[in-house]
């Protein structure tokens, strides 16, 4: 399905869908008011980009950087080419630990890898412990927003799911009651867990750390519990200083939700005596998009969600509608990359307003390789629909008269014209969008009367 | 070719432009740092107490279990720091102290040395860190220059409680890890 087909689909509970763009324009304004706040707020925002431009530009000196100390500090280093292989190293690590049931923090690379129903087909429980993303699981649903993983639901779905999944009271819609049973499910499965999975934030090549940030612990309460915790890492989230964690972390919650900073920011730098620490680096197509000099940057991304909540088309489309792992403006320029041929209508699921860009903490300039991305998806894959039309449009242009003519003809014709002629099927440009009222004379007529 | 190598060789084939790490200015947000961290924690859900409003709050609260690994409140524990971080299940109030805390956004350093056990932040009902209140930094940027080299083989940031916002985005304090943090700044 394309992304207009899907969106559709959505659109279809308008009141669902109001609340949904309402509700992440909400999100976007508490981002411009806490990052106002910070005067050097643009300045950072320069420098981000800055060093990871400068990461990209010395990714295999940083990896190998990072690797080294990693491995002195006692972490087990591995290398994925790809999700297969990925997915393999995480069941080989949970194989040797005996290990049935796993809990795992939210993870976009490990969605990305399809990780879940991997090892399901193995026959272990994986249990996501992020709250948004648990409620998603169990309604086999992957998230819909990368940092608001269930902001597609309402209280009262998920308090039916909870009734049915954790036997909470029928009809209790309240979030602190629902969150409360959601603590006690998910602290039972803390508790008894010997391998917890987590993504990573950011890496750091001088010391060998790794950043993880959540507002919930549940990074943590699993990690720590466990006997054994594997990082999954895209070769991208490279720093290169640990002083550049200040720069991003001033800049990543305020973009994403506009705190201030997420609650938890855990630096793992070796493990607690008698635990492993594994951390497994994952290519998955990275390489390929470093390889395109257009689309290079993109692979900045710090995964904050910014561009989702201010994108007009995100926002009244859901994120679902993508239907690629990470959804939104900047899924749109990472997915083709990926599967062009899957993921083609997502460079057109824009306005090209612009919006991303402007608030992007890394400084991608998303809009851009939309618009790239569209060029390579015409050169690929030939007409759209709308190609017939722009065709027509080019002829008109090219001779005054044409266009003369034309011009007053769309005029009575558009007054004329039965509706199921212009909202008709093959005129896509017709669905939901209403025509304005034709001016009565031409711009060259009133110009005549008026200024000549 | 083993992955590491196809990976690395795929990096180094490539022709990329050579771009200039910059450098990172001194920003700084001079003002009064207790005003403003106890601004920061309490936007967080956080709380920031004197010593004799959390003495009053502790004893009217009556726990039966506490772990304090703070040389000021040493005398309020009842149990000492376990082996195993299973047992911090029923774990009602754990007291640590803190290096220093961010007044910019309220987020308080903490090691190995400070925590006993990793755990114990998260796993605890309620937090409580202690905070010498000469301790405290204007932006994370001074935060980072004091942390400096120091070598802990755990750190973390930690801002405020277990707080979450995916049902509906309603807030709700108390989602996995600790239901509430109280700053007792000394």
């Amino acid at each position: 399905m394309t992304h207009p087909e899907n969106a559709a689909e959505f659109l279809k509970d308008a009141q669902k869908s109001k609340w949904h763009d309402e509700t992440l324009w909400f999100v976007r304004d508490k981002r411009d008011k806490v990052s106002k706040g910070i005067p050097e707020w643009e300045q950072l925002r320069e420098l981000a980009s800055g060093i990871k431009d400068n990461v990209l530009a010395n990714l295999a000196n940083y990896l190998e950087e990072f690797e080294r100390n990693a491995k002195k500090n006692g972490i087990t280093v591995h290398w994925a080419a790809d999700s297969e292989e990925h997915n393999r190293l995480v069941l080989e690590i949970l194989k040797k630990q005996n290990c049935t049931a796993v809990v795992k923090s939210k993870s976009i690379l490990t969605e990305e890898c399809h990780l879940n129903p991997y090892l399901e087909k193995q026959g272990i429980e994986v249990v996501d412990t992020d709250l948004g993303e648990r409620i998603v699981q169990f309604l086999n649903q992957p998230p819909s927003h990368i940092v608001l993983p269930a902001i597609h639901l309402k209280k009262s779905e998920i308090s039916e799911l909870f009734h049915e999944k954790l036997h909470t009271e029928k009809g209790n819609e309240d979030p602190v009651y629902l969150t409360q049973a959601a603590r006690v499910h998910l602290r039972e499965k803390f508790f008894g867990a010997k391998v917890a999975i987590t993504g990573v934030n950011f890496g750091i090549a001088e010391t060998g750390e790794f950043v993880v940030c959540t507002n919930e612990g549940n990074a943590d309460m699993g990690v720590h519990l466990a006997d054994v915790h594997i990082a999954c890492m895209g070769i991208e989230k490279i720093l290169p200083r640990r002083k550049d964690l200040a720069v991003f972390l001033r800049l990543l919650a305020r973009s994403a939700t506009g705190q201030p900073i997420t609650n938890y920011n855990s630096h793992f730098r070796s493990p607690s005596p008698g635990k492993e620490i594994h951390i497994i680096l994952v290519d998955n197509g990275r390489t390929a998009q470093l390889a395109r000099n257009k689309f290079r940057s993109s692979l900045k991304c710090i995964r904050c969600g910014a561009c989702m909540n201010t994108c007009p088309i995100y926002r009244r489309s859901g994120g679902f509608s993508y239907n690629s792992t990470v959804p939104g403006p900047i899924g749109s320029i990472l997915s083709p990359g990926l599967d062009l041929k899957k993921h083609s209508s997502l460079p057109f699921a824009s306005t090209l307003c612009g919006s991303c860009t402007d608030v992007c903490p890394v400084k991608i300039n998303i809009h851009e390789q939309l618009y790239e991305w569209r060029q390579e998806v015409t050169k690929t894959h030939g007409d759209f629909a709308k190609g017939l039309s722009m065709k027509l449009a080019n002829g008109i242009f090219k001779s005054p008269l044409a266009y003369k003519i034309s011009g007053s003809l769309m005029r009575n014709a558009l007054k004329s014209l039965p509706n199921s002629l212009i909202y008709h099927p093959l005129n896509i440009w017709g669905k939901n969008r209403n025509l304005p009222d034709a001016p009565k004379e031409s711009f060259q007529q009133w110009y005549q009367k008026n200024r000549s | 070719m083993n992955s590491r190598e196809k990976i690395l060789s795929a990096i180094r084939s490539l022709t990329l432009e050579v771009k200039t790490l910059p450098d990172i200015p001194n920003f700084s947000s001079p003002g009064n740092l207790v005003e403003h961290f106890t601004q920061s924690i309490s936007d967080n859900k956080g709380e920031v107490l004197t010593k004799s409003e959390f003495v009053a709050w502790f004893s009217a609260a009556g726990f039966s279990k506490v772990i304090s690994l703070s040389s000021q409140f040493a005398e309020l524990a009842t149990l000492p720091l376990p082996e195993d971080p299973h047992d911090l299940e029923s774990l009602e109030v754990a007291i640590l102290e803190g290096q220093f805390g961010v007044a910019e956004n309220g987020a308080i350093w903490l090691e190995d040395t400070q925590l006993g056990l990793r755990a114990l932040p998260f796993a605890t009902e309620h937090l409580v860190i202690v905070l010498d209140r000469k301790m405290l930094e204007e932006t994370m940027h001074q935060g980072y220059e004091k942390i400096a080299a120091a070598h802990s083989g755990f750190g973390l940031f930690l801002a405020g409680p277990s707080k979450t916002a995916d049902i509906e985005q309603s807030l709700v304090i108390g989602a996995q890890g600790a239901k509430s943090l109280r700053v007792v700044l000394v």
